[in-house]
């Protein structure tokens, strides 16, 4: 069983994030600890979409329902209004369209919950200004020819892409790489936030 | 006997005969006055009678799932790699059971069986059973078994359907379903290689149109041919690829319509060895049953709808090469079960043997299934 203390603590911000009893999508749910967890304190009835082989052995132990497929094909097998929280925790960088990505998790759910590395952060802009060279920080380990990571984004230009899309942030959270949030990634989250965690929905006019 | 330890198997095994003289209602109107299944079981039921996991078979296959009914057999049953002691269905720990199907030619009730009202066998006279009818057949089966529910049931491809029915028709008589390279129904191009085959049995000279027990003759050519054609089905162009290329059997072009390339050899054996173990009647009879399969026909053709009652979790398995019952037919299964917010866990196994596959060891299936078969085994402390 897995308790407050072994979950990732960026997870456990989440967890702060879902209400009990509801149905919840994990998209990109890795080992399955989220939901597993989710499941046991909160009684959330969920799906996790994954689709390396190795984890969905993992969610199986883990007894998550998963469902073995690829984000980037979108979320087809799901009708509009399906859950209560669509989740995607450090996977947004690393679809080939987030934008018609967070339009499908506002389609299937009713409310979204996204994490992502936050590449304004001030050892990110050094790399590339002082050295001239693509950064590679704790956050962001790949080289740019091996990188998962395809679009990668800052806070501010989140923050943006939600206004534009009628998206209203309900709760953010920027942590350090230890997912602690600091006075110094609450005074200055673009500079010193390394990972960004946002719970928005869908404005309704 | 001499000393006969086959690893990791269920060693010799032998199958049994269950009679039942309470009429079978089928769905084609008519009724089977009495009948037998013959099934085999491996493990044992324990205590509290609650580890018992039914295995469906497919369209060709038996009640003969695993190790050997003689130490001379060649080969052990059609599910060896999946079935037995530390296997992903392990006899250490489950009774398991499967039933040869009504209809079928090895030791249940089915054309080739002796008619009790005419003395002769039934041939073509024996009624059209669909997979309805013999999820029905086994409920019965069930209830003289003494197994209030089963933990679970398993099957690929024609068995995986039969899961699915058994889920919809008795929802509280299993607890978990595993639905392998299976569609929620047959597409038109599946149904048209099932009357392709039976056309090549009913146009074959012996035929005799299904009475061919009182010629003393089998429509072999004709199921031959049938048999080579589902051959074709059950691999993909890639694993055909590897397995034959174009080689040839003598090195080089014979100019003739003997055998001259591997895959014919190969295709022309299966026919052949094919024609000895099996009756043409069963074979049309199950591919009929094939082509009625549409659990969602009786839910105004709403999988979704079909799925609303059930009460199993599911675990569906496909194939990334299977064309025969592609994943994209496994994930009509799966998107019905989501509609309902039922448990259900989808994985995809990456393989090139076509629809064979689920009779492989291929080890992330291999995995998966384990996986899944310890944690669901572990959850009910059995």
């Amino acid at each position: 069983m897995i308790t407050d203390s072994h979950l990732r603590s960026d997870l456990q911000i989440i967890s702060k994030w879902i209400t009990t009893d509801s149905r919840v999508l994990d998209m990109g749910c890795g080992n399955g600890a989220l939901l597993n967890y989710l499941q046991q304190q909160l009684g959330v009835f969920g799906y996790g979409l994954e689709i390396d082989q190795q984890h969905i052995v993992d969610c199986i132990a883990a007894k998550v329902n998963v469902i073995q497929s690829d984000l980037n094909a979108g979320l087809a097998e799901f009708d509009d209004s399906s859950f209560d929280f669509v989740i995607m925790t450090q996977t947004l960088q690393a679809i080939s369209r987030p934008d018609l990505l967070i339009d499908e998790m506002l389609r299937v759910g009713r409310e979204g919950i996204v994490t992502f590395p936050n590449f304004g952060h001030w050892k990110t802009r050094l790399n590339l200004t002082l050295g001239g060279r693509m950064p590679v920080t704790r956050s962001l380990p790949n080289r740019w020819y091996d990188t998962p990571n395809i679009h990668l984004c800052t806070i501010r230009d989140f923050e943006k892409f939600c206004q534009k899309r009628n998206i209203v942030i309900l709760k953010r959270a920027v942590v350090d790489i230890s997912h602690q949030p600091t006075l110094r990634t609450r005074l200055f989250p673009n500079l010193m936030g390394e990972i960004a965690l946002y719970h928005f929905k869908r404005e309704i006019h | 006997m001499p000393d006969f330890n086959p690893e990791n198997s269920v060693g010799i095994v032998s199958p049994q005969t269950m009679h039942f003289e309470e009429p079978l209602a089928l769905d084609c109107g008519r009724s089977l006055k009495d009948y037998h299944l013959t099934y085999e079981s491996y493990g044992s039921l324990n205590k509290n009678r609650d580890n018992a996991i039914l295995i469906c078979h497919a369209l060709s296959s038996d009640h003969h799932v695993a190790g050997y009914n003689s130490p001379d057999d060649k080969k052990p049953g059609w599910w060896e790699t999946c079935i037995g002691p530390g296997k992903p269905i392990d006899s250490d720990r489950f009774f398991i059971v499967c039933s040869n199907n009504l209809g079928g030619c090895k030791g249940s009730t089915g054309p080739s069986s002796v008619d009790p009202e005419t003395n002769k066998p039934y041939g073509p006279d024996f009624p059209i059973v669909t997979v309805k009818d013999w999820v029905r057949s086994q409920e019965v089966f069930r209830q003289k078994l003494g197994i209030k529910q089963w933990f679970a049931i398993v099957g690929g491809s024609l068995g995986g359907m039969q899961v699915i029915q058994w889920s919809i028709d008795y929802p509280d008589r299993l607890k978990h379903a595993l639905v392998i390279a299976a569609a929620p129904k047959l597409s038109a191009q599946n149904i048209a290689f099932n009357e392709v085959a039976r056309q090549a049995i009913m146009s074959d000279p012996d035929f005799h149109k299904g009475n061919y027990y009182a010629h003393n003759v089998s429509p072999k050519r004709g199921l031959m041919l049938a048999r080579m054609l589902g051959h074709i089905t059950y691999l993909s162009d890639d694993a055909m690829r590897q397995k034959f290329g174009r080689d040839m059997r003598e090195g080089k072009i014979n100019f003739g319509f003997d055998v001259n390339f591997e895959v014919e050899s190969y295709l022309r054996y299966q026919g052949n060895a094919f024609v000895d173990r099996f009756d043409a009647n069963t074979y049309l009879l199950m591919t009929k049953a094939l082509d009625y399969f549409d659990p969602a026909a009786d839910y105004n053709n709403s999988l979704a709808q079909a799925f609303k009652h059930v009460r199993a979790r599911f675990l569906v398995i496909s194939f990334t090469s299977d064309w025969r019952f592609s994943p994209a037919r496994s994930k009509e299964i799966v998107k019905g079960l989501l509609d309902n917010y039922k448990p259900v866990t989808y994985v995809e196994i990456e393989a090139n043997q076509g629809h064979d596959a689920f009779l492989m060891p291929i080890d992330d299936y291999i995995e998966i299934f384990s996986t899944y078969m310890n944690t669901i085994a572990n959850e009910d402390g059995l």
